[in-house]
This record gives C-alpha cells, structure tokens and sequence, in this order.
C-alpha cells in the first residue's frame, strides 16, 4: 500500500496513518511519500502543533465565517485531540513511532523539501529517506500495488 | 463451522477463529500456527499466553497496547509474526480477533 499525504491538517494526517497502520496489521507492506504540506507532519517542530481544518469543510457543521473566526480551529482540534485519546488514538509522534517499529516506510518528498528549505535534520528522525517522485514509483512497480493519494 | 484441528473438532468462525476458548489447547495454537507459517518458540508461546490473559481480564487487544505491555515490542511483535502480528497471534491464541484498527 503506498499512500500519498499532501496535506497536514490532523484528519488528513491521521486518515493515511491509521491506513499505513492497517496494511502492517494484515501483514501489507505500507510507505507513506509524504509531499508539499504533508511535510509538516514529520517536521519535528511542527508535528505537535497540527490542526484540523474548520474553514473550508463541510462536516464541520458551521458557517464558514465562524470556522475563520480566531481560535476556532484551536477549539475543534483540542475537542478532536480529546475524542481521540478516548479510543486509545496515539498522538502524532507516537504513532509515527508505532509505524516505524511496525516497518511502514517514510518518504519525504525532495521538491517539497527544497521548496520549502527544509532540511532532512528538521525532520523527525525515523524518516527513511528524501526522494524524488521517480524514485517512489520504482517502490510501486510491483505488481499488485496500490496507490492512495490524501 | 466445525473444523479438524490437531485431530479434534473445533468450532471456528469462516475466518478460522476459535469460538470456544475451552476448545484451546496448545497442540491447537500448534496447528493453528502452522496452517500460517509460524513456526512457534518459547516467545511465541509467551507472547500468545500474555494475550490470552489479556483477553481473560476482558482488555480489549491493540497494537499500541501491547506495545507498551513490557513483555514486548511492536518491532519485536511483527518479527514473531509478519503475516500480521495481531490478526495471527489470536488465531493461535483461540481467543476472537480484535476489533481494532490500531
């Protein structure tokens, strides 16, 4: 299973770790090629601070110009965060320390990367490698591969 | 369904879990591993036995958990059984497959 994560708000983050996670429990082999604001969920600073997103999703059930209000999206992601620590739902660090014992490969991508000067120290340290969008199609060649974008 | 296990007749669910844990002996988790390419050590037994009594007290069963159970690792755990540790050690174990996405 190889999944794409392009974005770093908590739902999409966690959405493409629990499905990482899923495929090793069924013994599937699983990568994660994280790309342009996916990024953000390995970079080490930024990791711990992730949000969810109020503007701009309908499933939020409120008024887009509430949901741009300030504070808004610090309320929905502590309200979140304690939803999800009731279901024994890891934090962002965690889990991707679950991933990496559990042999989920993680994938930075090197034009995001570049574009947004990160360097591979910024990164949290179980990273596999940055590659390029060629290299991470040579992982998927096999037969039988699936691919998720997110 | 009733399925042969080790020479006696077990009740299993189409998905080959036990559904009577008193039908559990360990020539049954012998088989049961085998039919999956484990072949069993003396940690395997430890770990299916940790889960055993985990599922005894009623906890429910997650990867994170046993993760932070003190009897093993995850890395350790999928070593044991990389066809997917939590879904096989259970089978073997006779108790029911969780429920879990973790």
């Amino acid at each position: 299973m190889l999944i794409i994560l392009s974005k770093a708000t908590l739902e999409n983050v966690y959405a493409a770790f629990v499905l990482a996670n899923g495929a090793r429990m069924e013994g599937i082999e699983a990568e994660i090629f994280f790309t342009f604001f996916g990024l953000e969920a390995i970079h080490k600073k930024k990791l711990e601070h992730l949000h969810v997103a109020t503007v701009g999703n309908p499933a939020m059930h409120m008024p887009t110009m509430l949901g741009g209000l300030p504070g808004m999206e610090a309320l929905a992601t502590t309200m979140m965060k304690k939803e999800m620590e009731k279901i024994d739902m890891p934090d962002i660090h965690e889990f991707l320390d679950i991933m990496v014992a559990s042999g989920v490969k993680l994938w930075a991508c090197r034009l995001a990367m570049d574009m947004f000067h990160y360097k591979k120290e910024d990164m949290y340290e179980g990273l596999s490698e940055v590659i390029t969008v060629g290299d991470f199609y040579k992982q998927g060649s096999v037969l039988g591969t699936h691919m998720l974008f997110i | 369904m009733e399925k042969e296990i080790a020479g006696k007749k077990i009740n299993v669910n189409e998905e080959g879990y036990l559904l009577d844990f008193n039908q559990w002996d360990q020539s049954i988790g012998e088989a049961i591993a085998k039919e999956n390419n484990v072949d069993m050590t003396p940690r395997h037994w430890e770990v299916v036995k940790y889960l055993q009594g985990e599922h005894k007290n009623n906890v429910p069963l997650s990867i994170r958990k046993i993760g932070k159970s003190n009897v093993i690792d995850i890395k350790e755990f999928y070593a044991l059984f990389p066809q997917g540790p939590l879904k096989i050690s259970t089978k073997i174990a006779g108790i029911p497959k969780p429920a879990s996405c973790l």
